[in-house]
């Protein structure tokens, strides 16, 4: 590459677009398929695929414990994941604004790539486009996924006495990017990953798993009142259960943040059966990502879409969806 | 003594019916996050007061930052929690999506960076707050006096406690003791609440923010009922004379004037401004007292000085939620309404 920052030429068509895509995006991701580099990707099926977009718009693009290029594939990973999903492939767009470091380009193209190969997943085709603006850039997302026959997971399916798992500590994405950008030293880290070896563990080891939620913006808060919500039960959370790093906790305190509203980017809530509930909490913990599982409560029949948090004094606070903006731009 | 003890005698109380006003925004979250009105007898009253510095902003101040913003060469600094809150002409939220230059900092002092990374700028803090921030503002006032930095403005409402306490008393509020601001208390100590303990034969409880503290201190205002008494629950940061330094450091920049509280009208002696000597570093505040209802069926007033609970209000819940706000107390997170809302508060 001639230049060292993205600027309009690379959204030509032309030759510039031709070796930023060779040179940044196509070394990286190599596979049979995108190497064919046709108009679109043809890749095998399955009876039911399951399908997800999103796109990733997270400011700074690098943070500690990971940047945007991990974050779209954990984002997207996940997603297909909740679902009893395996995923398989992956699309990616890139919106580039004049100004983008290429340097900076090919750290986070490097790191979709690696994070894509943990994952077990294939980057099948990709676009880039070039507009003004000032050196951000954004990543959009299409991922597909195969669900084997039999698995069935999703928001509705909570039971009466089900337990509720979370799958470790909350709050840590949203405290690592709101200390990037006030420039607090917390040492705190993003917790964004995929969630792979946690999920092809609980379906391999045939637990009772009703529902996945990946706790991502709006925080494990707005994930409970909806699951309760869906499924028409009421949910009893622990308050003490709920794990929570003390220094993302003192970093609340400070800023008068609550963790249950805040996003995270690795982290899964599982509903399962009861009979399995010890044995699912082993094996979260023992997968990798998830040796801060905690079981933090159970689904009960009583008032539909209610969610009760018992405090650590012993009083009880009802849990609504987030209100308000929350911390933008977090992924 | 034992929390059990406190919970047993807080769940249990028969006496006289008990209104407790906890008069900081803070304590309001504290006291819904912690499930607290659950955990007390159905005779004590727990009251939202005029604590958070956002919901008792009035209208005129609002609009005058949006004419502000909307200056060329200028750019609006402010906490979070005043981006959405509604004046007559819209909101800064509203004025940002029209091209108004607003941004949101954590603390004041960021202010001077940006003044001096972009001197042909005029950047404007939006200085709302009560005894807690005017510390930091002084500081504010202090570097940028002293560095000659003249391109940073203040847009003032700065309140102080003890003089709206005395006016909700005054004007007849069926208040029966105080969980008094723990923030505020550091700066002021806790002598500045003994005037009206004394004339109104009420107790006052400084507490923290955790559910103990809150509930050590309720405990202390019932077991008063009554008494004029003035008790220290957070010794551990608060002292009776307060922070003399801190208070130095805001006279210096700020004197004593009278204050416009949405929804309340103007109290006298109740607010702070910026010294005559120092008025070029004002960016108009000093007679922003109009105050107006963009819904005439708002209740923010009567929530305000504890004469009606959130819910009591025709718009709560309907018009008004924290999306579609009609009055202040709906947007700050420390707001009243807005922790009803947000919580499902029915007590």
């Amino acid at each position: 590459m001639q230049q060292d920052i993205i600027t309009m030429v690379h959204g030509s068509g032309g030759s510039a677009t031709s070796d930023l895509i060779h040179e940044v995006f196509a070394s990286e991701f190599k596979n049979d398929t995108l190497d064919q580099m046709e108009d679109s990707a043809v890749v095998e099926g399955s009876a039911r695929i399951a399908v997800t977009t999103d796109s990733f718009v997270v400011t700074p693009p690098e943070f500690k414990g990971g940047d945007i290029g991990r974050l779209c594939i954990c984002g997207t990973v996940n997603d297909l994941l909740m679902r009893g999903a395996v995923p398989k492939y992956i699309t990616c767009g890139f919106i580039l604004e004049e100004g983008v470091s290429i340097d900076m380009l090919k750290r986070v193209v490097h790191s979709m790539a690696e994070t894509a190969k943990e994952a077990g997943v294939q980057i099948v085709a990709g676009d880039t486009k070039v507009v003004n603006g000032s050196g951000e850039f954004y990543i959009n997302t299409a991922g597909v996924g195969i669900v084997a026959d039999g698995v069935d997971i999703k928001a509705s399916n909570a039971c009466d006495t089900d337990v509720i798992i979370v799958s470790g500590t909350m709050g840590d994405h949203h405290a690592a990017i709101l200390s990037e950008r006030m420039e607090i030293d917390t040492n705190v880290t993003s917790d964004n990953a995929p969630l792979v070896d946690i999920v092809q563990n609980l379906l391999s080891n045939n637990i009772k798993v009703r529902t996945l939620r990946d706790i991502t913006r709006g925080g494990l808060g707005t994930v409970l009142k909806e699951l309760a919500e869906s499924s028409g039960k009421t949910f009893y959370i622990e308050d003490e259960a709920i794990p929570v790093k003390q220094v993302v906790k003192d970093f609340c305190g400070l800023l008068g943040l609550d963790p249950i509203y805040m996003g995270n980017e690795g982290k899964l809530l599982a509903i399962v059966a009861r009979e399995d509930a010890d044995r699912a909490l082993e094996i979260i913990k023992s997968s990798k990502y998830g040796e801060d599982a905690a079981i933090i409560g159970e689904v009960k029949v009583e008032n539909p879409g209610e969610v009760i948090l018992k405090t650590r004094i012993g009083g009880k606070r009802s849990i609504d969806i987030l209100q308000g903006e929350g911390l933008p731009r977090i992924c | 003594m034992d929390l059990n003890k406190v919970l047993e005698y807080l769940g249990s109380y028969d006496g006289p019916e008990m209104n407790i006003m906890e008069v900081c925004g803070s304590h309001t979250g504290a006291i819904a996050k912690n499930g607290i009105p659950g955990l007390l007898s159905q005779k004590i009253h727990l009251i939202s007061g005029p604590g958070c510095p956002v919901c008792v902003t009035p209208s005129s101040y609002v609009d005058r930052l949006l004419d502000l913003a909307m200056e060329p060469g200028t750019c609006i600094v402010t906490f979070g929690d005043l981006i959405r809150v509604p004046g007559q002409k819209g909101s800064l939220s509203l004025a940002k999506g029209q091209g108004a230059r607003v941004e949101m900092v954590y603390s004041p002092m960021d202010i001077v960076d940006m003044a001096k990374n972009e001197p042909e700028t005029t950047f404007i803090f939006a200085a709302v707050g009560f005894e807690t921030t005017m510390p930091v503002y002084a500081l504010l006032m202090q570097t940028i006096v002293e560095e000659h930095i003249e391109n940073v403005k203040l847009l003032t409402a700065l309140k102080t406690m003890p003089e709206v306490i005395e006016w909700l008393c005054d004007s007849g509020a069926p208040i029966n003791g105080f969980l008094a601001p723990g923030h505020v208390s550091v700066v002021t100590g806790t002598h500045c609440f003994e005037k009206v303990a004394n004339k109104y034969n009420i107790p006052f409880g400084v507490a923290g923010f955790t559910g103990e503290q809150i509930l050590i201190a309720l405990y202390g205002i019932v077991n008063s009922y009554g008494k004029c008494k003035v008790m220290n629950f957070y010794p551990s940061v608060v002292n009776d004379d307060g922070n003399p330094k801190a208070r130095d450091l805001i006279n210096t920049y700020f004197e004593k004037s009278s204050a416009a509280w949405r929804g309340i009208g103007v109290v006298e002696g109740s607010g702070m401004v910026l010294r005559k000597e120092y008025a070029r570093f004002d960016a108009g505040s000093y007679d922003l007292i109009d105050d107006h209802k963009i819904n005439a069926a708002c209740s923010c007033d009567q929530v305000l000085m504890g004469k009606k609970k959130p819910y009591e209000c025709p718009l709560y819940g309907k018009v008004c939620t924290p999306m579609t706000p009609q009055g202040a107390c709906m947007v700050s997170t420390e707001g009243g309404c807005f922790t009803y809302y947000s919580n499902n508060r029915h007590d």
